[in-house]
Formats: C-alpha cells, structure tokens, sequence
C-alpha cells in the first residue's frame, strides 16, 4: 500500500517532469557539455599514458560537479511551495498519503530525471570514447559506472536540499532564489573560501587537519575527490590532487551515502512545519 | 449514527488567548445520511471549520471526532473525502490520470476513473489536460475525486460556487445519493439561495460563533419576517384601492404593503373583498437570502 503511494505519486510526478520539458532540458544539458568535453578532451589525451575513456570520465567528474547539482535543483525547487501556490497541496494531506510519501514519490521521479540526464550524456561521452580509441577505453569502464552512480547519490542529496529550501520558502520565486543561493555557495563559493584559507593558512593546522574534513564533508567535492581518488587520470585534471591523495577513499564515499539521507531527513523536518 | 462531532471547539490563529477566535465554541454533530450546510459571510470561519475536521490544521481547544478517530488520522483520512474551494490541480495532467492517481493513493482501482468522470460529466473531457478546463469542470475533477470509494464523511468547501444553476441541480442529485448511501455531508456556502432546499440542516457562523442551526423551515420560523403584498390597481381605481388599504405605498404604479406571516388570510380576504379595484397581486414570503441576512445581522 505504502509503496503503491509513493509510486502512484512518482508517476505522476514523471509524467509532469517529461510534459514541463524538465526531462529534454537536463538531457540536453548533460549530452551538450559532455559532446563539448569529449571533443576538447581528445586534443590533449594524446601525451598521456590512459586511455581516453578516463579522460573522458576525470573531465566529465569536473563538469558534473557543477551540473548534477544544478539540474537537480532546477527540478526540485517547485515541489513543495509549486504545490502550495496552486493550491493542491491541502488536498494530498486529506488523503490517505503521508508527508513522507509524498515527498519520496516525487523524489523517486526526480531522481529517475537526473538518471536519465546523466546517462545520457555520459553514454555519449563514452560512444565517442570508444569510437576513437576502442577496446583501449575497455579500461575505464569501471572509473565510468562510478561516475554514474556517485552522480545519482549527489543529484539524491541536491534533490532534497532542494525540497528542503521549497518547503522553507512556500513560494516557487522564494525557492528559486534560495537554491540559487544554495547551488553558489555549496558548488562555487564554498571552494574558493577553501582556497583562500589554505593560502592565508599557509601550511598550517587549518591546511592539515580541518582542511581535508571540510572538503568531504561537503557533497560536491566528496563526489570530486572519491572520482578522482579511484582515477588515474587525476594529476591530468585537478588541482586538488595533492589534497584528494591525503584523503582516506571511505570518507567521501561515506559522505556521498550520508548527505542524500540527510538532506531527505531535513526535507522532511521542513515539509512538516508547513501548514497548508 | 454520528459520524461527525465538534464539542465546544474553539481555533485561534495567533497564540494570545486574548485574540480574536477564528471559530469560538462551535459544537455540532453530523450523522450518516444528513446532509449540512454552512452558510457564513467571508471570514466568518467556515474554511477554518473545515479544514480542522480535515486535520489540516491543529485546533486551539475542544474536540473533534470522526466516527470516533482523531481528524487527520490514517483511518479519519480513509473515511473522509474533501472538495477545497475553487479545486486546484495541476495544469500538465490529464483528468483521467488525476483521478487515477487519487484511485490508487486511496487504495481504488484505476479501471473506476471513467465511471467517476462520467458521473461528473467529464467523460468526453477525460482525456484533455486540466489546464484547458473551466473552472466548472475543475470543479467537477474535484467533486469526481471527493466520491471516491463512497467515504463515510464529505466535506465540501463552496462546492457550487463556480456551477452554472443546472449543474448546480445535477450535483445536488449526486449528493442526494450519496446521503441516500448513508454518507454524511458537510458543505459551506456563502449564501443560503445556494444551498437552495437540498439540505437536512442549516448552520450559520458569524464572526466564528455559531449564530443558529436548524431546518429552512425553522429558520424561516424563527426569523419571522413579514410577508410582502403587492398590487397593481385597475386603471381609474387607483384611489379606491388606496382607500381600502391605507398602509399600503405606491410604487411605480403598484401598491405594495407588509404582513406578519399569521395574517395572510386575512390580508387575502380583503383583496378578495376588493377584487373590482385589483388587477393583478402578488404574496411574496421572505427570501432565502432576506432570512440570512436578517438572522447574521441579529447575530451581530
């Protein structure tokens, strides 16, 4: 019964994600930035010693940090307050449909449209790999499949977030603006403030000890770090190599696992103090 | 059977206990097959009833009970169906997969969705999206979603505000089977014409009390408005007639006069009496909407 809800709910909420052209806006993003990265990627590829497949996948880790989490937003932030503006929300809460159901149905179908957006743009990056070099890129299948997932686990935890800022601002113009705000810190703001301690810090405590903890705890670099971490295509592609070495590879793997449970948890919390 | 209670229930909005009360010591019991209205200006907390009973929103004191189940509650949930105001659903959506998902979200079978539809009238709509409907069709998803699975209590909030007077008449038909079924009725309305002579029971909320309850009839009864008189004169008879009723004002070439409801037959003897003098009258009892005008103002 309980499954039969949050599926009915999932469905419907699909259905609303493909007719609102959410589905072709992430899928075209996805499959547009990952043609533009294969392409660039090949020109320099030549020197180095792997395959292009995991090149392909470092470059695209770079590029899903960015875009996983802003899709995810962009889809998420209508769930709560669109429902209250419409005025549809009173009647699913007379229903036999728990808040909780509610919100992991339309997580479910949300997370069906970032799997779709990363797959494919992900399965054009790696046809365009083997095109060019073929069974080499053999290889990086594996570094490929955990990009995959790791993507979904992160579109999981800005999913919610994004309930979470939709049910804190009860207004789609509120929520915008706050998963905006949300998408600049956590993604852009939060690196560069990481990169200006450790220049102020010089070598010191913050560099060593709090510096690698503040780098997994936050969802988008444990993505980045436990991607690159597995890939030997790492010192090709980031500055943070030196940091992603120092790290234990279970620190952001279990960041990546936490904050999508986490960040439902919190949604939760905040749809409930909404009182339609 | 009752299936629904109030006891002494009391809703603030803001926590002082000094404030104003959106609803103020209401008690009211429903049982099965009776259909209620209540009738209130805006403001007057009939959404705010409603949504207590629906456990949308908690109350300040008393108590609700739902066949004997808490408002909100998984089983009050199941028992209760709901009609908000100006019903809103969203625009991307078929009406038939609207009402397919509230089937399976209570537990229904999607192959009744076209039954439903059609016993709202939707049947050849089914397949167009809600963001084409007028807003009396979405009225009618809404009414179709509230009839699912027969619930023991409806609560219908302005259900005919947006329905033209013949589809108002086709849903108090479906009402009217629905309480025959032994389902109880809750539906709020602004005026009393609205909720016409369809109802087993009128509740009027003014300012958040409850200001009266009871049949039209007992309503009519305890309103004791006086009947209207008019009559238009024959020509050239003008001046007799006003002689044979002194109390009566001309207006626009009719004569027009008020009496209490207990003398209408004598009134009726004196124009039989001066029939030669009258070419046309009128009796006219208090309307529905002078009976609620008079009874909120009373209150207030």
């Amino acid at each position: 019964m309980m499954f039969g809800r949050i599926l009915s709910t999932a469905r419907i909420e699909f259905a609303i994600a493909l007719r609102n052209r959410w589905v072709a806006v992430g899928v075209v993003l996805m499959v547009l930035f990952s043609l533009v990265l294969s392409l660039a990627g090949t020109g320099s590829a030549g020197a180095l010693a792997v395959d292009t497949l995991s090149v392909t996948v470092a470059s695209l880790t770079s590029l899903s940090v960015y875009l996983v989490p802003l899709i995810a937003l962009l889809i998420s932030f209508d769930a709560i307050a669109g429902e209250v503006e419409r005025g549809t929300l009173p009647l699913y809460l007379t229903y036999p449909l728990s808040r909780s159901e509610l919100l992991l149905g339309k997580l479910t179908a949300q997370l069906g449209v970032v799997a779709i957006a990363v797959l494919s743009g992900y399965g054009i990056a790696a046809a365009y790999a083997f095109g060019t070099s073929g069974n080499e890129a053999l290889s990086g299948l594996p570094a490929l499949w955990r990009l995959i997932w790791t993507s979904v686990l992160l579109g999981a935890a800005f999913l919610s977030l994004g309930h979470m800022m939709s049910a804190l601002a009860r207004r789609p113009s509120g929520a915008a603006a706050l998963v905006i705000g949300l998408w600049l810190i956590a993604i852009v703001l939060y690196d560069l403030g990481l990169l200006a301690a450790i220049v102020a810090d010089d070598g010191g405590a913050f560099t060593t000890d709090v510096f690698p903890w503040a780098l997994v705890l936050n969802p988008a670099d444990a993505f980045r770090i436990y991607n690159l971490a597995a890939s030997e295509a790492v010192g090709a592609v980031s500055g943070l190599a030196g940091a992603a070495s120092s790290i234990a590879v279970w620190k952001p793997l279990a960041s990546l696992w936490l904050w999508p449970v986490l960040a439902a948890g919190a949604a939760r919390i905040a749809f409930g103090r909404v009182i339609p | 059977m009752t299936i629904l209670t109030l006891s002494h229930l009391t809703k603030r909005y803001d926590k002082a206990a000094s404030g104003a009360a959106a609803l103020d010591d209401v008690s009211l019991s429903i049982s099965a097959g009776e259909r209620v209205a209540l009738l209130g200006h805006n403001g007057a907390g009939k959404s705010t009833l409603m949504k207590c009973v629906l456990g949308l929103i908690p109350t300040s004191a008393g108590a609700i009970s739902i066949a004997g189940h808490a408002p909100g509650s998984a089983v009050a949930r199941a028992l209760v169906s709901y009609l908000p105001e100006s019903a809103a659903f969203h625009p991307a959506l078929t009406g038939r997969e609207q009402i397919r998902h509230y089937l399976r979200l209570r537990g229904g079978h999607v192959r009744d969705a076209d039954a439903l539809l059609d016993r709202v009238g939707l049947l050849e709509a089914a397949g167009r999206r809600i963001g084409t409907y007028s807003k009396g069709m979405r009225q009618r998803v809404g009414l179709a979603q509230a009839l699912i699975g027969t619930p023991r209590l409806m609560v219908l909030d302005e259900p005919t505000s947006g329905l033209d007077p013949i589809s108002r008449r086709e849903f108090y038909d479906i009402l009217d089977d629905l309480a025959g079924q032994g389902t109880a009725i809750l539906l709020s309305s602004h005026a009393l014409s609205e909720v016409e002579a369809r109802t087993d029971r009128i509740v009027i909320l003014s300012k958040g009390q409850q200001v009266a309850e009871g049949s039209l009839a007992d309503l009519r009864r305890r309103a004791a408005l006086p009947l209207t008189v008019s009559m238009v004169p024959q020509s050239g008879q003008e001046e007799a007639l006003v002689a044979a009723f002194p109390e009566a004002a001309m207006h626009h070439g009719a004569l027009s006069f008020t009496c209490e409801a207990d003398e209408k037959s004598k009134v009726l003897a004196r124009l039989v009496a001066n029939r030669d003098q009258v070419a046309d009258f009128d009796i006219q009892p208090p309307s529905l909407d002078d009976i609620y005008a008079h009874i909120s103002r009373r209150a207030a």
